[in-house]
């Protein structure tokens, strides 16, 4: 029965807006972090999301979101000057993260709307369900 | 005086089958409101339920003591792509308010078919217990 697909289909899209949201977590979190060098200064990472396609009478029809990967960022991260600092190196440079708060946020909020979407299509499929067993009662 | 309960009930479990499928095409449309690249898909229910109720397949008959009967058409839907309103750049072609609105709309359509096929199976149990 093709509701049935919804459960797996709505579960897999809030499955990856869930690990969306917690990779924007990660991020808010090491906005203010330093490092000593590029290597391993933290950087702003971000989920790859890819349709799962399958062949349904010859044709390709998606069954759902899956999460590909995380990515760091290639943006350059900014150099500072701050001899004091206690993980500035030889130089006397510390490395700032590359997360962007504005970005962040905004991928927030559309994940969250997008889980919430993914969650009223669940309890819709859901109800036409339950009713559709109470058939002819 | 036999009754058909399939030609009783029409083309409704047909058409709760087709809204079950729509739904679920919906569905992943919402699900990949954020994936690039990915296209939104629909079925064109008019076209796919003028067929299901015109066109009647007629039994072939190759011998003059044939039968010839008629059977309703179960072709598969044609799983279509959607036209964008706004083309994003990175190729996805959900409108995420749209699909939203377009399945809300399969959801009632799917229980107002729900509620006819009650009202007939209502009417088909009263005519088997008759008046008790």
């Amino acid at each position: 029965m093709s509701l049935f697909n919804i459960f797996s289909i709505s579960g897999s899209a809030m499955s990856a807006q869930s690990i969306r949201l917690n990779v924007t977590a990660s991020n808010l979190a090491n906005a203010q972090s330093v490092g000593s060098s590029e290597a391993t200064t933290y950087r702003s990472r971000s989920p790859v999301f890819s349709a799962m396609m399958k062949s349904f009478q010859g044709d390709k029809v998606s069954y759902g979101v899956e999460v590909k990967g995380i990515v760091d960022s290639t943006t350059p991260l900014e150099k500072r000057y701050e001899p004091d600092h206690p993980l500035a190196d030889k130089n006397g440079n510390i490395f700032l993260s590359n997360v962007n708060v504005v970005d962040e946020m905004s991928n927030m909020i559309s994940a969250s709307r997008a889980y919430e979407s993914n969650v009223e299509v669940l309890n819709t499929s859901k109800q036409l369900m339950l009713a559709t067993l109470r058939l002819g009662r | 005086m036999p009754i058909s309960i399939d030609k009783a009930l029409g083309d409704m479990p047909a058409k709760l089958a087709l809204y079950g499928k729509r739904s679920s095409l919906l569905a992943s449309n919402i699900a990949n409101a954020d994936t690039p690249g990915y296209k939104a898909r629909d079925i064109d229910f008019r076209s796919v339920l003028s067929k299901a109720g015109g066109e009647q397949l007629a039994l072939k008959t190759t011998h003059g003591n044939h039968i010839t009967g008629t059977g309703a058409g179960t072709s598969s839907p044609e799983v279509l792509y959607r036209t964008p309103t706004q083309p994003s750049l990175d190729g996805n072609t959900v409108d995420s308010q749209q699909e939203k609105a377009r399945f809300t709309e399969n959801a009632i359509r799917y229980q107002s078919t729900l509620s006819f096929l009650t009202g007939r199976i209502k009417g088909l149990r009263f005519a088997i217990k008759g008046d008790q």
